[in-house]
């Protein structure tokens, strides 16, 4: 098939971008997205025009590189699916596309089709992990966990920090990313001695990251490559609610010794 | 000529680590944070090592090359983690992986590395719980396990089919949280182009930050190596795009020796190749071979369609030739197999390279929401990829380059033969044999990372000087500063009509070919005359567009794929002098009259760790003989 692509093309940050227009023929269908981004690539180098830059590694829908606007759709057109695993048997010849970065003002464009996502680092940073030292830990079944909570954890988890989410969001919100993992860990044992702690943490840098509010329109959930649901939202805001009426710092005291 | 010392510890094997841990010095709390450690690569090795030695308080920079620590490769193993718990009191115990994981590697690797990474391995799964790592569990709330190839035991511990994810996320989390507390600095975008040795020992780096270009240099008291694998050098593998040698490369150059290139492991279950556009072959775990059955049809050239196929005229050749395995024969084994019935003409799909995995039985016993809740994101990344749906028809699947078990040699404590020089994870050579059974890879690069690294790095870093001198100013630092210069304008300078891609299709393809799942004198001497060829006219004819300084993946690809040409030869040449077959390294010659692997442990049980000679030198192989105190040499039986 023949494809029209227009691309977001930006040398750097400060660089000003615009929309380039390519046309590419001979796409087969069982070809990714990626793959037919490749091909237009060894067009371009051939031709001495620099690659188009786009985040990719594992193209296998895990490592969560990869992504970008297909027709104002983050990933494109196929519901749970990275771009790295969307086939072009789902466009047909003729189409033409509009393929655009992650949009957020906390996820600076870097070059063409990638951005800085280094905010959701720094968002698991302020909390979103156990406290446990290697070393000591209980036996692995000391804590039976019911099986119906260990796989709603693993729903909540399966999260690949792609930023679909903040992309899809009107108010460039990161409550789903952030929701799922405050959800992973609360609904585990072995999340709750930090649980409040956790949760206030995590919604602050959150906030400092300048990502927007949420409004409730369920985009993030509609664009998730992992089907992410928005109840993690909803549990994200009991817990916050929860932890901001009970939670205190402690107080500082000497130790003997 | 090297002097290749294992220091493994004296004394029974089970009390080896033991003895080793107790004899190895300690640094004391209040000094360790005069101590700075380099690690490069964040996956379970690099992630988990960072974390723990975060932890116990020494300064880390850890660094990657991909945007964020959490998406190293170990994210995409899919099928699970062996560990030795027994909780299914079907037999299991630390002897016993062990044994399984020696057989399994067809007994070319060290007994006490082994033993120590089973011992290990119960230790693992009870720090990742800890971590809230979402292991499947029973009803009654328990650990759920599942059995995986070449094990008649029930010991891999799994997160649906996102294990690697689940468990580098616990690592990714547990160093975040380091980062927090201002232990470990992480460096991502930044990519390791250079190893700094000042006067024998490992002191530092030279890294490109991806992002602006700029090259910078970092000194350490040691520098931690958890960089991968090298499966890359075939160009379709199941690795990640960017999954690439550099670092070991680098560091092999630089003196640290490279044990047995050669074995690399072929995954027998993986997405067909469909066209040459192809950028990466898709791995369908494993797992997938407890409830699927493998089949092609018995008569050449049968093209109906599998449903029309009747069960007379199937053949289920793995149950058939290895009855007591199955389909859970171990990879090399399976992949061979697979070839071979492919050679005979029985193959199917459109290129007749593939053969069929088959769930019909197992929908039809336990039912479609079993076999969905135990496979269910496998099937659905398979329909993604291939436009078909497994619950109603078989997939199909052939062998594809997975994983490397060679790698840069070190020894019990994991260092390389450069002092100070360490390395982690599927980057070393150590545990694996010439094959690696499956769902061994978590566990041994989290056994490194979380607890055999925290106590051999301390016990190096108590008999050196924190800093002992050496800066970023040193005469080294600067001239391996400059070299990394160097290759930068030399790729942007050549100007030449190819791109990095097309050389490292060829260079794949001539891999595959002679150096993939069977190999043969003629093949091998023949890719041993085209690889030079191919490297040559790489440095007169890429073409690689844009600057240094500013955000260039056909740049970054350049200096990758720089190393594979160099590599690939030592891969062949390694190959070549290993005159026996063993686990993953098949050779033709060498084979029993049914078609299996065929040692030769008079001349060969040893391994080979090549030392770098300089430029345009023959490198010179050295070996490290396998002595075998515990277990007997036998012939590997799956039947």
């Amino acid at each position: 098939m023949k494809l029209v692509l227009n691309i977001w093309r930006q040398k750097n940050s400060n660089a000003k971008g615009k929309m380039v227009r390519y046309e590419l023929a001979n796409v087969s269908e069982h070809m990714s997205f990626l793959e037919m981004l490749d091909v237009l690539n060894e067009e371009l180098t051939a031709k001495g025009e620099d690659p188009v830059a786009f985040e990719h590694d594992c193209r296998e829908g895990i490592c969560g590189c990869c992504g970008f606007m297909i027709n104002g759709v983050a990933h494109g057109p196929q519901p749970g699916t990275t771009v790295c695993q969307l086939h072009m048997r789902h466009f047909k010849d003729g189409d033409e596309l509009w393929l655009e970065p992650w949009r957020a003002k906390a996820f600076p464009v870097l070059k063409d089709l990638m951005v800085d996502r280094s905010a959701f680092d720094r968002i698991i940073r302020a909390g979103g992990y156990v406290s446990v030292s290697t070393g000591s830990a209980p036996d692995g079944n000391a804590i039976p966990i019911e099986k119906q909570k260990a796989e709603l954890a693993m729903d909540a988890a399966q999260c690949i920090g792609c930023g679909a989410c903040v992309a899809a969001c009107p108010n460039a919100s990161a409550m789903l990313f952030t929701s799922a993992k405050v959800s992973h860990l609360a609904l585990l044992p072995q999340g709750q001695p930090e649980r409040d702690r956790r949760v206030l943490s995590m919604v602050a840098q959150m906030q400092e990251e300048m990502f927007g509010a949420c409004t409730n329109m369920g985009e993030c959930e509609a664009v998730c490559p992992k089907n992410i649901r928005l109840e993690n939202i909803a549990r994200m805001n009991r817990e916050y609610l929860r932890a901001s009426w009970t939670f205190r710092e402690e107080e500082a005291v000497a130790g003997g010794g | 000529m090297m002097k290749l010392d294992a220091r493994i510890p004296s004394g029974p094997l089970e009390q080896k680590w033991d003895k080793a841990r107790f004899e190895m010095k300690l640094v004391s709390p209040a000094n360790k944070r005069k101590y700075s450690v380099i690690m490069v690569g964040t996956g379970l090795a690099g992630g988990s090592a960072a974390a723990t030695l975060g932890e116990l308080g020494y300064n880390v920079k850890a660094f990657c090359y991909q945007d964020s620590p959490r998406r190293a490769h170990s994210i995409a193993a899919q099928g699970g983690i062996n560990a030795a718990k027994n909780y299914q009191n079907d037999g299991d115990s630390v002897y016993r992986l062990f044994y399984d994981t020696v057989k399994g590697g067809d007994f070319r690797s060290r007994e006490a590395n082994v033993y120590r990474l089973a011992d290990l391995s119960v230790n693992i799964i009870d720090q990742c719980v800890a971590q809230g790592v979402p292991f499947a569990r029973e009803y009654g709330g328990v650990l759920a396990n599942r059995s995986f190839g070449g094990a008649q035991v029930s010991r891999t511990f799994y997160a649906r089919g996102q294990t690697g994810q689940q468990l580098l996320l616990g690592a990714y989390q547990a160093m975040e949280r380091q980062v927090q507390a201002g232990t470990v600095q992480v460096f991502a975008h930044h990519e390791m182009l250079e190893l700094v040795v000042v006067d024998g020992r490992a002191r530092g780096i030279i890294e490109r930050n991806m992002v602006t270009g700029e090259i910078s240099a970092h000194v350490a008291d040691a520098v931690v190596l958890a960089t991968g694998g090298y499966g890359n050098v075939f160009y379709l593998s199941t690795n990640a795009k960017g999954c690439n040698t550099t670092g070991i490369w680098r560091a092999y150059k630089k003196g640290a020796a490279f044990a047995n290139p050669c074995y690399t492991q072929i995954h027998p279950t993986c997405i067909p190749v469909s066209g040459d556009y192809q950028s990466k072959l898709t791995l369908m775990s494993e797992s997938l071979r407890n409830d699927g059955r493998i089949w092609v049809p018995r008569k050449k050239g049968d093209t109906r369609p599998p449903n029309q196929t009747p069960e007379g005229e199937r053949d289920y050749y793995l149950e058939r030739m290895y009855p007591s395995f199955g389909n859970l024969s171990p990879r090399d084994i399976a992949s061979r197999a697979a070839q071979r019935v492919c050679d005979e003409g029985r193959g199917v799909g459109p290129t007749g390279l593939g053969v069929y995995l088959d769930f019909a039985d197992a929908i039809a016993r336990l039912g479609k929401k079993t076999i969905a809740e135990r496979y269910g994101n496998l099937f659905e990344m398979y329909e993604r990829i291939t436009g078909e749906n497994p619950y109603e028809g078989p997939m199909r699947i052939f062998p594809a380059a997975h994983y490397t078990m060679g790698g840069l040699w070190v020894d019990y404590h994991l260092m390389s033969t450069l002092p100070g020089l360490f390395v982690l994870g599927e980057a070393n050579f150590s545990d694996h044999g010439a094959n690696r059974l499956g769902a061994s890879a978590l566990m041994q690069g989290l056994a490194d990372g979380y607890f055999v690294i925290p106590y051999t790095l301390s016990h190096f870093l108590a008999g050196v000087k924190p800093g002992d001198g050496v800066t970023v100013g040193h005469a080294e630092f600067q001239a391996a500063r400059s070299e990394v210069g160097r290759r930068t304008a030399r790729f942007l300078s050549i100007k030449g009509k190819r791109s990095v891609d097309s050389f490292h299709r060829e260079l794949g393809k001539v891999m595959w070919e002679d150096c993939g799942m069977a190999r043969n004198r003629k093949g091998l001497e023949s890719a041993l005359a085209r690889i030079p060829a191919i490297r040559e006219e790489f440095w007169k004819n890429l073409n690689v567009t844009g600057e240094a300084l500013e955000i260039n993946q056909a740049l970054e690809k350049a200096g990758r794929l720089a190393d594979f040409l160099e590599l690939g030869e030592l891969i062949c040449r390694d190959a070549l002098e290993r005159e026996e077959s063993c686990g993953g390294h098949f050779r033709e010659e060498y084979q029993t009259p049914d078609g299996e692997a065929l040692r030769n442990d008079e001349k060969f049980a040893h391994v080979a760790a090549w030392e770098y000679a300089g430029e345009n030198a023959k490198p010179i192989r050295n070996t490290e003989p396998l002595d075998y105190e515990n277990l007997h040499l036998a012939q590997r039986s799956y039947k």
